[in-house]
């Protein structure tokens, strides 16, 4: 009778402590952000997990603004934040530009990048550039069935070896894969998972010594600051709504963590 | 003290980091993007291979080959749009008449009776059931069929993954006339409901392209319309031709006008992106995702619901007053003559300039809140104006004749020509859009001055269209 106990080992198992809050987004655990390109089932992965019924559809730029929905899993409620879709967070368009604030300054515990996994190379570019902004991340490669389609075959290992984050195979449109995301989710917020992200390797050393000299500067004037490294970067690269945020106080104020002031 | 000490600080440090801008050359941002794109592409040829060819590409590759080629595109564009307008109006038509004798033949006539016996003062009972009550029955089996039959069929193309290839096909021209090719996008969305069209136009980035879309959002026939439309050319356009005919004459006539719109579309955008809103339009890239078997139920549960609903029930929010408004013009009496016979009375001859007469003008005045009460609120006003007893159910109360027959002879005998019929059509393409659709515009744009435009552009354009018609018209005959 070894069956049942190896059910309850299994991932699959847990399925049935999922609970679909929609709206109801009191007292939650844990916050997440759900990023990725666009047109890669971001909405249908946030409907799948929260019983909300955002619109759906098969072209590009459908979710605005974000939206945000619940679900409790395993006893843990978590906040779910759908951000609008982007090829990267560099630059000023108001759809990376929510993205990439929510990011930075919301602090999700746990940011879900949705990749296309037929379209692997392009959906990576946006994937590091969040690895460089975020700690705890969980890949969810949507969109296997179009992938066994196309006869790809990915090594999932190799991959989560490469970006030292969780990569689960998924096709959210018939549910598949659902299961062992919540899996991975639980276990980077919980910090059962230790995520080991990929960073890029500043290749010149004058700009990662003004990068350095920055930064330094920065954690002085905004002790506990998260992501003080991008921060310098933006204001290397003359951001205007960062330079904005901090003339305004907005910065400050991020950092005496506020996670809900930027939007 | 201590704030001024802050802000110095900052300043200090902003201009630390620009020192070091300076430093490091204008290169390092494209050095910072190049090492990650090296790095996407390292992890993921790492990580992906190709086993054998890859078919289901290659199809969606061969596919799109003709859907968005330079001959084919536009046709196959037609005869879809075509294909789901025909279902569209065809579909319709049996569960309309079906709400119609349950909400307006049952429920009307019952109400009555109760008022009655619960006493109601006659205007009492007029205002709310013949006013408010019917115009809301209207609305619903008018508008209710042909949105639960055009809406999941929309979203069923945007599931399978055509939207994009139109936005594809339809990109070249926008972009000549200075516009967004998604514009093309919320053009589409436009044919369902303009108010959801010009919601729509939020996929445009650019504020100018953007504007430019919500303004010519209202070119795009909405549901509301088409049956005043379709209506109007059966008994017009195909009462000039063989009745063997007439079926196909006035469909072409109806896609005409649709096809029309398009043309105004892209002529009002290039006048706006050349005057007041000059602009080199952006480009943008477009992903022409894999084609999707659609997921059907899912589909008709998020379209109906998102949708249908949606729209219908701000429909019916603005109908109400409406049909209060109408039931009070047709029977407050001022010197012997109701409100309305007043006013058409004054429009008519100013109207007939532009081949149109004082009951159209008037009954676009009253259905500014949604365009489906046009045509019953024509019909209402023609047997009061011309004072045609033993038709409809007294002054003042809408109905809808039994028989397309009937309504010909109805709006004939009200001194109605073929030259009427091809005005109101033009003139229900060019007239302001609803007030749903007003108020959406300017909830969208912040903009008094912009809604202005959007409301009153399309009337100037309508009258001017309607006069050349007409002019062209008595110039021939």
């Amino acid at each position: 009778m070894k069956t049942p106990e190896s059910c309850e080992s299994c991932p699959v198992h847990h399925k049935a402590n999922l609970q679909k809050l929609g709206l109801n987004l009191d007292n939650t655990d844990f916050v997440l952000a759900l990023a990725g390109n666009p047109n890669t089932g971001k909405s249908t992965v946030f409907n799948n997990l929260t019983g909300l019924r955002q619109h759906t559809g098969n072209w590009p730029g459908k979710t605005v603004s974000r939206a945000e929905g619940a679900f409790s899993y395993n006893d843990r409620r978590y906040k779910m934040v759908d951000l609008p879709g982007t090829y990267s967070l560099l630059s000023t368009s108001t759809d990376e530009e929510v993205a990439r604030n929510f990011i930075l300054f919301g602090k999700p515990d746990v940011t879900v990048i949705v990749a296309d996994a037929t379209r692997l190379e392009r959906n990576l570019n946006l994937t590091l550039q969040i690895l460089e902004i975020t700690d705890r991340a969980v890949l969810c490669l949507n969109m296997m069935d179009e992938a066994r389609r196309s006869v790809l075959d990915i090594d999932l290992r190799q991959l989560s070896k490469s970006l030292g984050i969780p990569v689960i195979p998924a096709a959210a449109r018939s549910r598949e894969g659902m299961e062992s995301l919540l899996k991975a989710i639980e276990d980077v917020a919980t910090g059962a998972y230790k995520c080991r992200p990929h960073r890029l390797q500043t290749r010149s050393p004058k700009l990662k010594h003004a990068l350095d000299n920055l930064s330094q500067q920065l954690e002085k004037k905004f002790p506990g600051l998260p992501n003080l490294k991008w921060v310098a970067l933006r204001l290397l690269e003359g951001d205007n709504s960062i330079i904005e945020a901090m003339r305004s106080g907005e910065l400050q104020r991020i950092q005496e963590s506020n996670p809900e002031i930027i939007s | 003290m201590e704030s001024i000490e802050k802000d110095k600080e900052i300043e200090d440090l902003l201009s630390a980091a620009n020192a070091a801008r300076w430093e490091l050359g204008v290169n390092f941002h494209d050095t910072i993007i190049e090492s990650i794109y090296a790095d996407a592409s390292r992890i993921a040829k790492s990580a992906v291979s190709q086993k054998g060819s890859n078919n289901a590409y290659e199809k969606d590759l061969k596919i799109d080959r003709i859907i968005t080629s330079r001959w084919l595109g536009f046709p196959i564009m037609l005869l879809l749009l075509a294909l789901v307008f025909w279902l569209t109006v065809a579909g319709a038509n049996v569960p309309s008449a079906f709400l119609a004798s349950i909400l307006i033949d049952g429920v009307h006539p019952w109400l009555k009776t109760g008022a009655a016996s619960l006493g109601f003062p006659w205007w009492l009972s007029g205002i709310l059931l013949d006013g408010a009550y019917l115009s809301m029955a209207w609305v619903i089996s008018v508008m209710l069929p042909p949105m639960a039959i055009f809406f999941p069929l929309f979203t069923l193309l945007e599931d399978l993954g055509y939207l994009p290839r139109v936005a594809f096909n339809m990109d070249n021209l926008f972009r000549k006339a200075g516009a967004h090719g998604k514009q093309a996008l919320t053009m589409s969305m436009g044919f369902g409901c303009n108010a959801a069209g010009v919601i729509a136009a939020r996929v445009i980035d650019s504020p100018r392209e953007r504007l430019i879309a919500i303004i010519t959002n209202n070119f795009s026939l909405c549901n509301g319309r088409w049956p005043t439309q379709i209506l109007i050319a059966t008994i017009f356009i195909g009462g000039l031709v063989p009745a063997g005919w007439a079926g196909l004459v006035s469909a072409g006539a109806v896609v005409g006008i649709a096809v029309l719109g398009i043309g105004f579309s892209l002529l009002v955008s290039w006048g706006l992106s050349h005057s007041v809103l000059k602009g080199e339009a952006s480009s943008f890239s477009l992903e022409l995702p894999p084609y999707r078997p659609p997921r059907v139920l899912q589909t008709l549960y998020t379209s109906l619901l998102d949708r249908t609903l949606f729209v219908l029930w701000r429909a019916v929010v603005f109908a109400v007053p409406a049909g209060m408004v109408i039931w009070g013009v047709a029977n407050i009496e001022v010197n012997d003559l109701s409100l309305a016979e007043h006013i058409i009375n004054a429009t008519n001859p100013a109207a007939l300039l532009f081949g149109l007469n004082g009951v159209i003008i008037l009954a676009y005045i009253i259905a500014i809140p949604a365009n489906e009460i046009v045509i019953p609120t024509i019909l209402m006003l023609t047997v009061l104006s011309s004072n045609m007893a033993g038709t409809g159910s007294g002054s003042g109360v809408m109905f809808e004749l039994e028989s397309v027959t009937d309504t010909a002879n109805l709006l004939k005998s009200g001194g109605w020509t073929a030259l009427t019929g091809i005005n109101l059509m033009l003139f229900s393409l060019l007239h302001n859009p609803c007030s749903t659709t007003i108020y959406t515009i300017y909830k969208e744009t912040h903009s008094l001055k912009w809604t202005l435009v959007s409301t009153f552009l399309p009337i100037v354009l309508g009258l001017i269209v309607c006069f050349f018609t007409t002019q062209i018209w008595f110039l021939l005959t």
